[in-house]
């Protein structure tokens, strides 16, 4: 007998072109059949009224591990992702040491299958120490399992150094994740440039800093041909940068995060640091422009930027406290909330940017629900109202702006393959 | 209207002659930006009557006796730190100093603990100077004492806008329609802040002078006009504030040189031949004699900055009473 069944959900799985009410077989760990199943399984969900997509995929978090883990461990990190519907993250390099050659690549890997909840992927930093001055082991960082290369934290700053960088990652056919900050523009900055910066009397971020090495990265791509992909984008500028390149066909691929898509700089009159990250809330023009740019296309995948912070240090001044804010268990409801309740997007469109885009930029094969492929599901209720409660987050931190906030769709249900690694009890769709 | 000419009438002390129909009910003074014409003008009517205790021989009102006072400044200030001091010692308060050097905060204590040690030791208002803006505001969520901003990174210097504002009265009365030109490093200054934000709420027109790298980003959107030519409009002005340069601070990739800075923007004794007689002059201190000022200019019939000092006194001393008063009102209702 198969051992899960789901019946009668919505199954939007867009690297099939499938959006369809039907049912979902999966076997040892694998999606057997997708279509109308007879009822035989060892466990049976009903998923009627409910949204199944495959695993969503967020391929920008920082896990915290090794050297951080009072701020996040790799299986508190994964109990977050899973608990926000996710059943594959990447983890950002920036940690301490930093992931920079293949032990500590390995270690995540082998800290994630002691966890055995999401899937955990790696990436390597693009230079050693994540100095941006000498190439890291990207080679021995591929077979210790790495799936892209970034600095994230920082971008880099030299651009001869990221020019050898995307010649170099070619030979792997992996992608360079870029952290666009051009330093000089943007140093001891604390929130963006602007009429509020002025006002609250806080040094400014100019949205430069972020185009100017997009632009850069743009055409050091067009003349290596390596595989550029822009994190966190955040301006209309970069929006109209990114436009530009894929119209030259250039291989530049870009990420959009929660915030970015809900929260501007007015929102740091209260100078609480739960408002403070990098880069930094823009204005309402930036919001309309990126979530214009998810719509068109120039946006091709939605990531988090999860970062764990200790309360101590996000209780401190805003100029002193750390960038970053978590996000993971909440970020599906705010997606929703930023793009389809706003009827920018419809599902479709939303389940394509994390599932199957994500997994194609980082070369995984992940994202699908094609038979034989790791049954890596997620159950999406899209009627459910619930207020997030950052006291009761699975991540070990707290630093989160969207307390209290009420959102009206909840990953009810997260299986890793096969397995079934969240539950939401109170949903009654659930048997 | 009783108000108006309360306000014209700007020399009135505020014991006697003035309406009091006001009543001052902010435990904090954190910034300017929020205040409303009326409190702007309560506090120097309040310091008005202030005035006359540095004139006594016995230098002292018991307003704030038994009370504690701290100054805690995390940034190196002698001058405003000494006009606190003096301030809350005029009105019979204990005074604590706190710097941050040699303190717990060099073991890297932070300022919620900080604050909250002293706090659990028995204090009612906090004096606070510190290089992050918003430093104030947290700390009045997290204590209960009040809380004045002495200075917080480059958002606000409430109480030198206030005597800055204050000195104006006394010399114009009006402050409604009066040319106000703020000159120098705007874009990394409290003090031109604070002004401008007072000066516009009373109704004075600002013009913000200095060189485009140093004026603040959005700057356009703030309530002033901005010039980079300072003969141009000089002879228009009612009142020059000074701003100090701290060449320290900006580093020369926003600026050439000092000397190319007192060309363009010191106030010479050639430059004041294009000013009204009359004209104002007024700086914060400490001076950079012959770089923003040349002395002559410092020391001539127009300057009023050695009344800013004095008139800094009786506005803090204004500042201490009013938050206190605020303070024990709020205490009294909720028993």
């Amino acid at each position: 007998m198969a051992e899960l069944l789901i019946k009668e959900g919505r199954i939007i799985d867009p690297a099939n072109n499938l959006d369809t009410v039907g049912d979902l077989l999966v076997d040892k760990g694998k999606i057997a059949q997708v279509g109308k199943v007879p009822d035989t399984a060892q466990t049976i969900i009903s998923a009627h009224g409910l949204i199944v997509t495959p695993g969503l995929i967020d391929m920008h978090v920082h896990l915290r591990e090794p050297g951080d883990e009072e701020e996040e461990t790799i299986a508190s990190g994964s109990a977050a992702a899973v608990a926000g519907g996710f059943t594959s993250v990447a983890c950002m390099p920036n940690t301490n040491p930093p992931i920079d050659n293949e032990a500590t690549v390995d270690f995540v890997y082998r800290q994630a299958a002691c966890a055995g909840l999401a899937n955990v992927f790696a990436t390597g930093a693009i230079t050693k120490g994540r100095q941006g001055k000498e190439l890291a082991e990207m080679g021995q960082m591929v077979r210790g399992g790495a799936v892209a290369f970034t600095d994230d934290g920082s971008g880099v700053q030299n651009p001869a150094v990221m020019l050898r960088a995307l010649q170099y990652v070619r030979m792997f056919d992996k992608a360079i994740l870029q952290h666009c900050q051009d330093n000089a523009f943007s140093q001891d900055g604390a929130m963006t440039s602007g009429y509020q910066a002025t006002v609250l009397g806080l040094p400014g971020m100019s949205p430069l800093a972020e185009e100017l090495m997009l632009y850069r990265d743009v055409q050091l791509a067009k003349q290596t041909s390596g595989r550029l992909h822009a994190q966190h984008l955040s301006t209309a500028g970069a929006v109209q940068i990114i436009n530009h390149a894929k119209q030259q066909n250039i291989h530049i691929t870009a990420e959009v995060t929660p915030h970015h898509l809900l929260l501007t700089d007015q929102a740091c009159q209260s100078y609480d640091p739960n408002y403070k990250m990098n880069p930094p809330l823009r204005t309402q023009a930036d919001i309309e422009a990126l979530r214009q740019a998810v719509a068109d296309g120039t946006v091709d995948c939605l990531a988090s930027d999860h970062a764990p912070h200790l309360r101590s240090e996000k209780e401190l001044e805003f100029l002193n406290a750390p960038f970053g804010i978590i996000s993971l268990e909440c970020a599906l409801g705010l997606y929703v909330k930023a793009l389809i309740d706003t009827k920018i997007i419809a599902w479709p469109r939303l389940v394509e940017m994390m599932t199957i885009n994500p997994a194609r930029i980082l070369g995984i094969d992940k994202g699908t629900l094609t038979p034989g492929a790791d049954a890596d599901i997620t159950i999406i209720d899209p009627n459910h109202p619930w207020r997030v409660e950052v006291g009761k987050f699975k991540s070990k931190s707290r630093n989160c702006p969207y307390d209290g906030w009420d959102l009206n769709c909840r990953a009810v249900c997260t299986i890793v393959g096969g397995k079934v690694q969240f539950q939401l009890k109170s949903d009654p769709c659930l048997s | 209207m009783p108000q108006e000419t309360a306000d014209k009438a700007g020399l009135k002390s505020a014991q006697g002659k003035t309406k009091q129909k006001f009543t001052w009910h902010r435990k904090h003074l954190l910034s300017l930006q929020d205040l409303t014409r009326e409190e702007l003008v309560h506090i120097m009517d309040t310091a008005e009557g202030f005035m006359d205790v540095s004139r006594r021989s016995i230098k002292k009102a018991p307003a704030l006796r038994g009370k504690v006072v701290v100054n805690l400044f995390f940034e190196d200030s002698t001058r405003t730190r000494n006009s606190f001091t003096l301030a809350a010692s005029r009105l019979s308060a204990d005074v604590l100093e706190f710097t941050a050097t040699g303190s717990s905060i060099s073991k890297g204590e932070t300022l919620r603990d900080t604050a909250r040690n002293l706090e659990a030791m028995g204090i009612d208002i906090v004096v606070i100077r510190h290089n992050a803006g918003g430093a104030p505001h947290l700390l009045s969520e997290c204590i209960d004492a009040c809380v004045i901003n002495a200075g917080d990174g480059y958002h606000e210097h409430p109480t030198q806008g206030l005597l800055d504002i204050f000195t104006i009265r006394q010399l114009r009365q009006d402050i409604r329609g009066l040319k106000v030109a703020i000159v120098g490093d705007i874009a990394h200054s409290r003090v031109a802040r604070s002004n401008i934000w007072g000066l516009h709420t009373l109704g004075a027109q600002v013009y913000l002078v200095g060189p485009p790298t140093l004026m603040p980003s959005a700057v356009d959107q703030l309530p002033v006009t901005v010039c980079h030519n300072f003969d141009e409009i000089i002879g228009e002005m009612d009142v020059l504030n000074m701003l100090r340069v701290q060449f320290e601070r900006i580093g020369s990739s926003v600026f050439p040189s000092v000397l190319e800075y007192a060309r363009l923007f010191g106030l010479t004794v050639e430059r004041m031949k294009r000013a009204r007689p009359d004209v104002i002059v007024m700086h914060p201190g400490p001076i950079n004699r012959g770089l923003e000022l040349e002395s002559e200019v410092a020391d001539g019939p127009n300057s009023t900055i050695l009344r800013q000092v004095s008139n800094g006194l009786a506005v803090r001393m204004a500042v201490l009473f009013l938050v206190n008063q605020a303070a024990t009102l709020e205490k009294k209702k909720s028993k």
